[in-house]
């Protein structure tokens, strides 16, 4: 029989305010196995892991339970006291009576009972635990960073400055990101280009770098310190090495009529392209959807004139498989289409365009070369309006239900760059709110309206209309004079709410990384673990994780580089003991359970065993505690019940079944 | 018979097998016993007719622990639990010769004695080289002649057809008899109210005495040790008979075997209190063919099982609310 | 809600959730304090798949009314698969248990990731509702012996 100690904490009143504490450790007392209880304010701070300690030693406790908020907040905590008190830490059972029940229930009689219940299964759990001890699992020294925007480029230079190898993968021919196609940066105003390119050069000549682009992540194996990562490396066409970046290739192409990406459609390219002067790396590759030479067999122009002989249009995809101790998720964001917002006209007129647009079109490696000017005719235009949450902030399915976070301050930055260059352009501003928390920022927007004289107008604009002079029909409404707006405009801006990156999807179901309903990926706790996924091993870098502008991203990436590091330091990690078990002589051999674990963990050995005096050699499941991650889908399959799952047998959870519905 | 013998006492006494798994003739003309037979003189006692319904390929985990190879008579259904036997490294393939025995329907005893055939002294019409159209009693009351097909097993109706899916020699002819839907009876019950179906099932399981009939014949309930009888899930230990899996234990039984049970149809055969057992296996097969396609265990021996394979297609549990 | 129409009864109901979704969810629906009844109480297990139909037999036995379980949802459990595996074993549960004529009401899956407290507490709303107006589990505690 256990000695179970039983530790119910206040949480100053976030537990007591709702349940009776007090009561908990009366009724805790008279459960079997239990020889102490107490409550205490908060079980958590030292003094209340100090009673922990005290108790464990002078009572001899075998057992405790923690009634206190979620293990996934102070499981580790309560361990940890546990085991410097010389208890065994996976001894320790929490109730939680915190979020799920004094924070949900306000009937203190209803809550304490409920509490009462949860305590009672936490005691008829905690009876059945036995002791268990980590395994140990080696760490590769080698980090992946998946997305080569500014998150991953900083993520990768923070681990690599450590002296770690990191490998950078890239979707797009070229690292750099959205940061690239940004013209000014707020509340700055410097040039994204110039403080972005220097770090894109950094990355790519720093020796623990090595930079995949035109390369996706295939697939993923293993776990924390030891993941195997297929990463497939596209064709590009164009020898790499060969290459010397002299641009002839994209001169000669005939082909011209691609869209370009990187100027988000506004303009063409040739099929061999780099997306952008300062790409990097500087080889082009070959879209095979626009080059004739690939549809006809006929041209082969490039090749002809590339001096270096590095046009290769033999080249075939290839899939490199390297060993990982970290990941690092900084697949960054898109906006979103605009098919739900037809009222914009942005379908219908060239002069309706994204924020990202105009950041392409008041570049000067832009379409227009930086000029301010209407996309359909040239002209420059006088009026511009801006509409700011167009997809944000939305109540219904159309958009997303969250703030883009970034459209206040880049519009408010648009607004004042126009001006300052085109003091004959007027803009007006449609908002809902103007957000603007941050370093300097809400200086930065008063500037705009102060000092450059942009009109501001709280109210949302109901349609933009088209007319057949060319002018965009504005139809709007003033919330502060409670007035309809019709307004003559040039050019509509429109802040189009961002969303993280659609191929986020494949690539958190690849890491087993959770994602929320808006596909941002989750961080394992809201304030305390904010760059860590839940899955072990795997971090968060900027706006994969939701919406950030530049320097919260920096700032983010080098958390995350930091996590990894912490765990690329490691020589060995612990395991989770919690894994599965066969008893071998319940086993039967059938391979039921290998045939359904994922980590390929289970193996069989003909093994001689004695069964009741009867000694044979028979055919039994052995797990590998290392490759084990202890889901128990073995467990279940399992016909005979031998396979169960240490820390969570199926005694244990049917002791807890039956305490919660005695 | 005979040729079966013959074979029988060839393959002993030419040392190629070390005994021979069939039927010993019972202390009725009806009720016939597997049985080993270790030496050729033996097998004066063997038997193989219509009765012979018992389901050999079980009793190979046992003989394949034996020295020596053991020759074992299966009917085609019977080939189906050997397969899934092999799949689950539960027999050994290279311990058996497997002669697949020829079956043209076998016969439920119960059946005649509902069709009111008593007194029993013989039966005629059920060898092997009959046609198996009309089974003749010789009673104390006089001679009484059936339609074979009325005194057949329920899974006979619902054959899986002649052929067997594995073997070493084939001896004797097979006949498929199906002649009835397999799902007909399901169906049935799910088209009763819950009302219905409550009060059906308890009425049929409130028959059971749990004497473990049915799960000692199941060739898929071959684990070492039951569930039932360890307490491995039990939070205290076994308490009494009252326990929890004494309760659900049809249940918990046909979850275990489900996807891996290959409808032979035994359990229902052994049951004393007449409990339609295969009912439970069979709605499992049904709902398994439903929802992630045809899928017969035992079929092959390497194909995965539909409980340990998924699609990410795969229908949700809110299906069966659904669909009503 | 339907508390107020049946004071007596008071169901006991069972939710497995998974570490890594669901109960995780949970804690969310906890801190952003959206209630639901206090009659459903949480089992942790690593996954979805960790839970055997035994235990939800077991609990019916032992007198719960409703027995829920929540996981990850489909592609995206911690474990990769496990999730799938469980929606296989589930089904095929529930609909035994609809076969064998107890209310198909009483048993449910539902996948709430780790940012989905409201849909946590909707969905316990909702089962703890349907238990309701489905009333005592009388049809699970035995099966094999008639009254």
């Amino acid at each position: 029989m256990q000695r179970i100690g039983v530790f119910v904490c206040h949480c100053g009143s976030n537990i007591a305010a709702t349940v009776d504490v007090k009561k908990v450790v009366e009724m805790a007392a008279k459960e079997p196995g239990v020889v102490h209880a107490e409550d205490y304010q908060y079980m958590c701070s030292e003094a209340g892991q100090a009673k922990i300690a005290a108790a464990i030693k002078e009572k001899n406790l075998t057992g405790i339970v923690v009634c206190s908020c979620s293990p996934r907040m102070h499981e580790n905590t309560f361990r940890g006291a546990a085991e410097r008190a010389g208890l065994n830490p996976y001894m320790v059972e929490i109730a939680n009576i915190r979020e799920h029940c004094s924070w949900i229930h306000k009937d203190v009689e209803e809550a304490t009972k409920k509490a009462v219940i949860l305590a009672r299964a936490a005691i008829a759990k905690v009876n059945l635990n036995t002791p268990l001890k980590p395994g140990e699992s080696r760490v590769t020294k080698r980090a992946l960073v998946i997305g080569g925007g500014i998150a991953g480029i900083q993520t990768a230079l923070d681990i690599a400055d450590a002296g770690y190898e990191v490998d950078i993968v890239e979707k797009t021919p070229s690292i750099g990101g959205r940061m690239s196609q940004l013209d000014k940066t707020f509340p700055t105003l410097d040039c994204s280009a110039c403080i972005l390119t220097p770090k894109m050069v950094e990355a790519a000549a720093h020796e623990k770098i090595t930079i995949y682009t035109y390369s996706e992540v295939e697939k993923v194996s293993g776990f924390v310190g030891d993941f195997t990562v297929d990463i497939k490396k596209k064709a590009r066409y164009v020898d790499a090495n060969k290459c010397t970046g002299c641009g002839v290739c994209q001169e000669k192409c005939p082909s011209k009529k691609s869209l370009s990406e990187f100027n988000r459609g506004l303009n063409t390219r040739s099929a061999i392209y780099t997306p952008f002067a300062q790409a990097i790396p500087n080889v082009p590759v070959i879209d095979t959807e626009a080059c004739i030479k690939m549809k006809t067999g006929k041209c082969g122009i490039c090749s002809k004139v590339c001096q270096a002989g590095a046009v290769d249009y033999e080249q075939k995809d290839e899939i490199i498989t390297e060993k990982y101790g970290a990941i690092v998720v900084a697949t960054g964001f898109d906006t979103i289409k605009l098919d739900n917002y037809d009222e914009y006209a942005y379908n219908q007129s060239k002069d309706v365009i994204t924020s990202l647009e105009l950041e392409r079109v008041m570049n000067a490696a832009g379409p227009t070369k930086g000029h301010l000017e209407r996309l359909s005719d040239g002209k420059h235009p006088k009026e511009m309006v801006f509409i700011q949450c167009v997809g944000s902030r939305c109540a219904d399915n159309r958009g997303k239900s969250y703030c883009s976070k970034i459209c206040c301050m880049y519009t408010a930055k648009h607004a004042m760059l126009i001006r300052d260059k085109y003091p004959d352009v007027n803009v007006t501003v449609f908002y809902i709110d103007v957000r603007t928390p941050g370093k300097n920022f809400d200086e930065f927007y008063r500037r705009a309206v102060e000092d450059y004289g942009v009109n501001y107008i709280k109210g949302q604009v109901g349609k933009v209309i088209p007319q057949p002079d060319g002018k965009l029909l504005v139809q709007g409404v003033d919330l502060l004079d409670n007035k309809q707006i019709l307004k003559e405009a040039d050019m509509v801006v429109l802040a189009t709410a961002i969303e993280p990156n659609p191929d986020v999807r494949k690539i958190a179901t690849m890491l087993t990384a959770s994602i929320d309903t808006n596909n941002f990926l989750t961080e394992s706790h809201a304030k305390l673990r904010p760059v860590e996924s839940p899955t072990a091993g795997v971090f968060l870098s900027g706006v994969c994780q939701g919406p950030k502008d530049i320097p919260e991203t920096v700032a983010q990436a080098g958390a995350a580089a930091v996590k990894a590091i912490g765990l690329l330091a490691k020589d060995k990690l612990l395991t989770n003991p919690c894994t599965a078990k066969a008893d071998e002589l319940l086993c039967n051999g059938c391979s039921t359970c290998a045939n359904v674990c994922p980590y390929g963990a289970i193996s069989y050995e003909e093994k001689e065993v004695n069964d009741h005096g009867i000694r044979e050699t028979r055919r039994i499941a052995v797990v590998n505690s290392a490759l084990c991650q202890g889901c128990g889908a073995c467990t279940v399959a399992c016909p005979s019940g031998a396979m169960d799952l240490q820390g969570f047998s199926n005694r244990q959870i049917i002791a807890e079944v039956d305490a919660i519905c005695r | 018979m005979q040729e079966l013998i013959n074979r029988a006492k060839e393959l002993l006494e030419s040392g190629e097998v070390a005994r021979v798994l069939g039927w010993k003739a019972g202390d009725l003309p009806y009720n016939p016993e597997p049985a080993y037979f270790e030496k050729a003189e033996d097998l004066k006692d063997f038997v193989y007719n219509g009765f012979c319904g018992a389901n050999l390929s079980k009793y190979m985990i046992e003989a394949s622990k034996l020295e020596g190879k053991t020759m074992v008579c299966l009917k085609p259904c019977d080939t189906y639990s050997f397969n899934q036997l092999i799949k689950e490294h539960r027999v050994d393939r290279e311990k058996a010769y497997i002669v697949g025995v020829g079956c043209k329907g076998k016969l439920d005893i119960e059946k005649a004695k509902k069709l009111g055939i008593k007194g029993i002294e013989s039966v005629s019409g059920a060898e092997m080289t009959d046609d198996c159209d009309t089974l003749t009693f010789q009673t104390i009351y006089g001679e009484k002649s059936v339609a074979y097909a009325d005194v057949m097993l329920e899974r006979c109706h619902v054959c899986k057809g002649k052929e067997h899916q594995v073997y070493d020699e084939i001896i004797g002819e097979s006949k498929d008899t199906k002649d009835a839907e397999r799902f007909a009876e399901v169906e049935k019950i799910e088209a009763m109210s819950p009302e219905e179906k409550f009060a059906y099932f308890q009425s049929e399981l409130s028959k059971c005495i749990r004497c473990n009939a049915c799960r000692n014949v199941c060739p898929a309930c071959s684990c070492r040790k039951c569930v039932f009888d360890s307490t491995k899930f039990d939070s205290a230990q076994k308490a009494n008979v009252d326990s929890f899996e004494e309760k659900m234990f049809h249940v918990i039984r046909a979850f275990h075997v489900a996807g891996r049970c290959t409808d032979c149809g035994e359990c229902s055969r052994v049951c004393p209190q007449g409990i339609p057992l295969h009912l439970f296996n069979r709605k499992f097969i049904k709902d398994i063919n439903e929802f992630y396609g045809e899928y017969q265990a035992g079929e092959d021996t390497d194909s995965r099982a539909p409980l340990t394979n998924y699609t990410f297609e795969d229908v949700e549990p809110s299906i069966v609310t659904e669909r009503g | 809600m339907s508390i107020e129409t049946n004071e007596e009864f008071r169901p006991k109901i069972v939710a497995f959730c998974c570490n890594w979704c669901s109960y995780a969810g949970a804690d969310l629906a906890g801190s952003s304090r959206l209630a639901y009844p206090a009659d459903v109480k949480i089992i942790r297990v690593p996954c979805s798949c960790r839970v055997n139909p035994m235990f939800i037999l077991r609990a019916f036995e032992k007198g719960a009314d409703g027995v829920i379980l929540c996981g990850c949802h489909p592609g995206d459990c911690h474990y990769s698969t496990g999730n799938f595996y469980a929606r296989r074993r589930m089904t095929l549960l529930f609909s035994m248990l609809d076969y064998i004529g107890v209310e198909n009401g009483r048993t449910r899956v539902e996948w709430v990731s780790a940012a989905e407290g409201v849909k946590f507490s909707q969905t316990m709303n909702e089962f703890v509702e349907k238990i309701h107006s489905l009333g005592k589990n009388v049809r699970l505690g035995d099966l094999r012996c008639k009254n």
